[in-house]
């Protein structure tokens, strides 16, 4: 029994942790697919340019850790709507075929900026002391980074789920994921809207890249092409533009993908492929997403 | 026909060559230099190049030009169609570099065809010089430290039991049952063997390594490529705090790889490999070379053990090209200079087995040491002239 | 047919179909990419098979509106038939193709029939899972398929007259030179036949198509089957021209990179595809030894390349040419 209560700790521990991570830099992708039906394949590189920013922070210039994800959090949602701005405005209306040319194209030149700035090793960070080490829940010892992660990602979570049912802003954007039209005939201006929503979700993505560091195990240039997959798939199956969703496909998703590895090893990366597989066949619109219109 | 137009090529370069003046020797050199594993290709070429400036006086009026190509992703197509256009375009005189095992053995054909010696600096599946006749190794197999290792865990490490966890490619699976020879011909139990996802990106090793650590085995021996995935795997071992579930951490050298090995951070101080170069060996040749090195790269650099495949891989280049004196390299001559070639390495004494055209090298078992907070590879013991066990006995692929 | 004079519309699809002598053209070059650059020949036989591969994923994308992230699935799998046929000592080459191209052509039936239900993100998604799954089976499998490092094998002869050349690569340039014409020509029929044009009208409306009697289903797994026994061909050759296969023929880059090529290109025009592919690959190979740089700046070309192609070449590379196509046929554009 204890063995049982063991195994299931460190599984929703762990998985539960992962989880978080997916969701963060996931759900910026979810809400600008859902609102503008923008499929941009460039978001990972915002969660790249988050870590790259938060290890040169806090690696040669000493700056605390925590503090550096606030800052990678603003300088990349700055950097997001100059981006927007400048580049993504001129393709909104244009078929999504043309969306996955250009925002790979941005994917391709944001690899040989950070090559070209940062080189080609594999970028490692030293937690903070207060980081390191184990936690002891008395049914187990836990890393106190696992943990947390947990209680950051909660707390962002919750913010999310409050800013989304409870201010102006977030009904504004719930109306416009539902029905785009309507919204702007009702005056909302889905277009700074938008631009609000992807400074948040490129923040969220770099957050995302400088928590995850630790956890996927060091950042390279070519991050934004290795880890897109998994992305689309939490937006996938949580469904477009579906916070609620998001969060669940993430859990979903992690906890499987740990369980999977940690009982079958040799099963490998298939499980959350074949979960994916088959939730998408039960549910095509996605786990929480609206049947399609 | 195929024959009739390459030695019809043949002639025409003799002829072109005949007069023996001052020489330009070509050396194709296919490394990645783009995508993931980027830096690798550069350590490679890092190694290369700082050996053909220190030496080039040795050659006399001769010149040596290395001419690289970007092999990018493992097992694409890139790294043949570039050995095709290097030899029947750049028509080099002898192939080299080639960071990933798949590359190795799709050019193997190539030099075989186009009579180019095919000098391996790091690819380390087992069986690759099988493949041609024309292809030399002088980088390592996963067999020489995965083996040596497990009788080190069992002789002296005092393990009873051991895990194997390793990335789920040839080489990881070399590297596992190299291990498990060794660990089991010496007493010792191995009672898990865990497949640790695919080379490609680097994942997170929590699941497997908490499933070791639930299992509670003596020893834990660990195979990842060098670079992201051993980092990662470290600091899964750091974060799960294995260390003091009594659970020893070894592996091959990948592990603690020197490009690495400070980022991991001081707890893995303790950590044992085996690993045929690190970059604290204590040897003249290596104080030259890493004093080189730093001078060409910067203060910060470190040559690993993938560098010096690139700067061994061009010291038998070189030797090749003094064999010629100043005519044309040809396969056969190439591969009697290097059957039985002997070097003095900064890795200590190499020699080219002259029937399996492997390399035979020391084998260094070493202790991670914290050194008033940098981090060192500190040598226990040595043991010397590995040849390749898996060819040695005959095991699987190696056997045909 | 013959007796009657044919509508306006029907002469306008006539017209389309008929080949003009500006069509020769790709053929020209490709003959004399053979003479002109023996140093590059694997690569250009590279780039002729990725064309035939590109054509079977814009039948699917341009002309029926399925857009799909695993397309080397079947690559693969025609690939994987064909390598493993002759490691096995069956090296006749034909009848590996036609082997790899049923094994394709199954399995674009059989997940046809499961992820055609589908649209949009939940399509792309579900073929991207097929692809990443088959690519890590086909690792896990690695005593039969070799894995991530492959394997080595040889073919016999062509029709038994001519052998497979390693380093020059001619009769395997010819080889895929054959496969791409055939599979051309097939693929120029399929489009301009009444069975291609439902398809673009099943992707312009297919409520409307289905209201006046087109079963929609039925075509779109139709042309998925048809375009994923192509894909099984293209795999096939590639693995048979270079005698070598890896678990890349299954990569996700594969499927990514082919779908890229084809929307630069310009999806829905069949000669996109060769314009998408060469560009693409030209970009991708040779930037760095034209430019002689030492650092990975093809990323960059590449990169502004699609970034330009979508600010200012909406339709694809081939669109920039419409006006002055336009022109010549005397029509507003």
């Amino acid at each position: 029994m204890d063995q049982v209560l063991d195994i299931a700790t460190t599984i929703l521990v762990f998985g539960v942790a992962y989880a978080m991570l997916l969701f963060i830099i996931s759900v910026g992708l979810s809400i600008t697919m859902g609102l503008m039906g923008f499929v941009n394949l460039a978001h990972g590189a915002f969660a790249m340019v988050g870590g790259y920013v938060t290890v040169k922070l806090v690696t040669p210039l000493g700056i605390p850790y925590l503090l550096a994800l606030v800052i990678a959090f603003m300088a990349v949602a700055a950097f997001g709507v100059v981006m927007e701005r400048l580049l993504y405005r001129w393709v909104f209306d244009r078929p999504e075929l043309d969306h996955v040319l250009f925002t790979i194209g941005l994917v391709f030149i944001s690899v040989f900026a950070v090559t070209g700035i940062w080189g080609p090793d594999p970028q490692n960070i030293q937690l903070p002391k207060i980081l390191q080490g184990d936690l002891n829940l008395g049914v187990k010892s836990i890393p106190v980074y696992r943990a947390f992660m947990i209680i950051a990602g909660g707390a962002i979570v919750l913010t999310l789920f409050y800013g989304l049912e409870r201010t102006r802003i977030g009904a504004q954007v719930r109306a416009a994921v539902d029905n785009r039209r309507m919204a702007e005939s009702c005056g909302i201006p889905t277009g700074r809207l938008f631009t609000v929503i992807f400074a948040l979700g490129s923040g969220m993505a770099a957050l995302g890249g400088g928590l995850g560091i630790q956890i996927l195990g060091g950042l390279k240039p070519v991050f934004a092409f290795e880890y897109l997959v998994i992305f689309l798939i939490v937006v996938a199956v949580g469904g477009l533009g579906n916070v609620r969703g998001t969060f669940y496909a993430a859990l979903v998703l992690g906890i499987i993908d740990f369980a999977g590895k940690y009982f079958l090893p040799e099963g490998g990366g298939f499980f959350i492929y074949g979960v994916t597989f088959i939730i998408l066949l039960w549910r095509p619109q996605g786990l929480f997403g609206k049947a399609q219109r | 026909m195929q024959k009739v137009s390459t030695s019809l090529i043949l002639a025409g370069t003799v002829a072109l060559a005949g007069a023996a003046e001052a020489r330009e020797y070509r050396v194709g050199f296919i490394a990645p230099k783009s995508g993931g594993a980027a830096q690798l290709g550069e350590a490679l070429e890092r190694g290369a190049r700082l050996y053909i400036k220190l030496h080039q006086k040795d050659l006399g009026e001769h010149t040596v030009k290395l001419i690289v190509r970007d092999s990018k992703r493992p097992g694409g197509p890139f790294a043949k169609a570039a050995a095709q256009e290097l030899i029947a375009r750049e028509k080099v005189d002898i192939l080299g570099g080639v960071v990933f095992s798949p590359n190795a053995m799709s050019i193997a054909p190539l030099a075989t065809a186009g009579k180019v010696p095919f000098v391996v600096m790091n690819a380390g599946t087992s069986w690759i010089t099988k493949l041609s006749p024309n292809i030399v190794r002088v980088s390592f197999t996963m067999w020489q430290a995965g083996f040596i290792m497990g009788e080190h865990a069992a002789r002296a490490l005092g393990c009873k039991t051991a895990i194997s966890g390793y990335t789920n490619y040839p080489p990881g699976k070399d590297s596992a049952a190299a291990f498990k020879r060794g660990f089991e011909g010496s007493g010792g139990k191995v009672i898990d063997s865990i497949p640790m996802g695919g080379p490609r990106n680097a994942p997170d090793f929590t699941p497997f390594f908490q499933r070791v650590k639930d299992k509670r085995p003596n020893c834990f021996f660990v195979f990842v490529p060098g670079g992201n995935h051993a980092a990662a795997a470290s600091k899964t071992y750091v974060a799960l705090n294995m260390k003091a579930a009594n659970i020893k951490f070894i592996g091959p050298g990948d592990l603690t790889h020197d490009l690495q090995l400070q980022s991991i951070g001081p707890a893995i101080a303790g950590t044992t490999i085996a690993v045929h170069y690190h970059a604290d060996l204590r040897n003249n040749a290596n104080d030259a070379y890493k004093k080189a090195f730093a001078v060409e790269y910067g203060a910060k650099a470190v040559p690993d053990f993938v560098s010096i495949g690139g700067y061994d891989g061009m010291a038998a280049v070189f030797a090749v090209i003094k064999a010629a004196k100043g005519g044309n390299i040809t396969a056969e001559g190439a591969l009697k200079t290097l059957k039985g070639w002997t070097h003095d390495s900064p890795r200590g004494k190499i020699m080219i087995d002259p029937t399996t055209r492997d390399i035979v090298q020391n084998i260094y078992i070493a202790n991670v040491v914290n050194d008033n907070g940098i981090l060192r590879h500190q040598t226990i013991k040595t043991i010397p002239g590995v040849k390749d066990k898996c060819k040695e006995l005959g095991i699987g692929r190696c056997g045909k | 047919m013959s007796d009657a004079t044919p509508s306006p519309a029907a002469t306008e699809l006539l017209r389309a179909h008929r080949f003009r002598l500006i069509e020769l053209l790709p053929w020209v070059v490709a003959i004399a990419v053979y003479f002109l650059f023996p140093g590059y020949r694997l690569m250009a036989t590279q780039i002729l098979v990725l064309i035939l591969f590109a054509l079977s994923l814009d039948l699917i994308v341009g002309y029926a509106g399925i857009v799909s992230l695993g397309h080397a699935a079947f690559f693969g799998t025609g690939a994987y038939a064909a390598a493993l046929l002759a490691n096995a000592g069956w090296q006749e080459p034909l009848t590996a193709v036609a082997v790899g191209a049923a094994a394709a052509g199954v399995l674009g039936y059989v997940s046809g029939w499961v992820v055609l239900r589908t649209k949009e993100l939940t399509l792309l998604m579900l073929t991207m899972a097929l692809g990443i799954m088959l690519y890590e089976l086909a690792k896990d499998m690695d005593e039969i398929t070799g894995g991530f490092d492959g394997i080595n094998f040889e073919n016999s002869p062509i029709l038994g007259l001519f052998a497979f050349d390693p380093l020059f690569f001619t009769s395997n340039y010819w080889y895929a030179f054959a496969f791409l014409l055939i599979g051309f020509l097939v693929v120029r029929l399929i489009v301009h036949a009444p069975f291609g044009q439902s398809l673009v009208g099943i992707r312009e409306n297919d409520r409307r198509m289905h209201a006046i009697g087109t079963p929609v289903r039925q075509r779109r797994r139709h042309v998925y089957t048809i375009a994923a026994t192509i894909a099984g061909i293209a795999g096939a050759i590639w693995v048979q021209v270079q005698g070598n296969i890896t678990i890349a023929v299954y990569e996700f880059e594969m499927s990514g990179n082919i779908l890229i090529m084809v929307i630069l290109g310009g999806a829905g025009r069949l000669y996109g595809a060769f314009i998408g592919v060469i560009v693409f690959a030209i970009l991708e190979n040779m930037t760095e030894t034209v430019l002689g740089t030492d650092p990975p700046y093809w990323e960059l070309l590449l990169g502004v390349a699609l970034v330009l192609t979508v600010l200012f070449a909406p339709k694809g590379l081939l669109g920039l040419f419409d006006p002055f196509v336009h022109r010549l046929r005397g029509k507003a554009p």
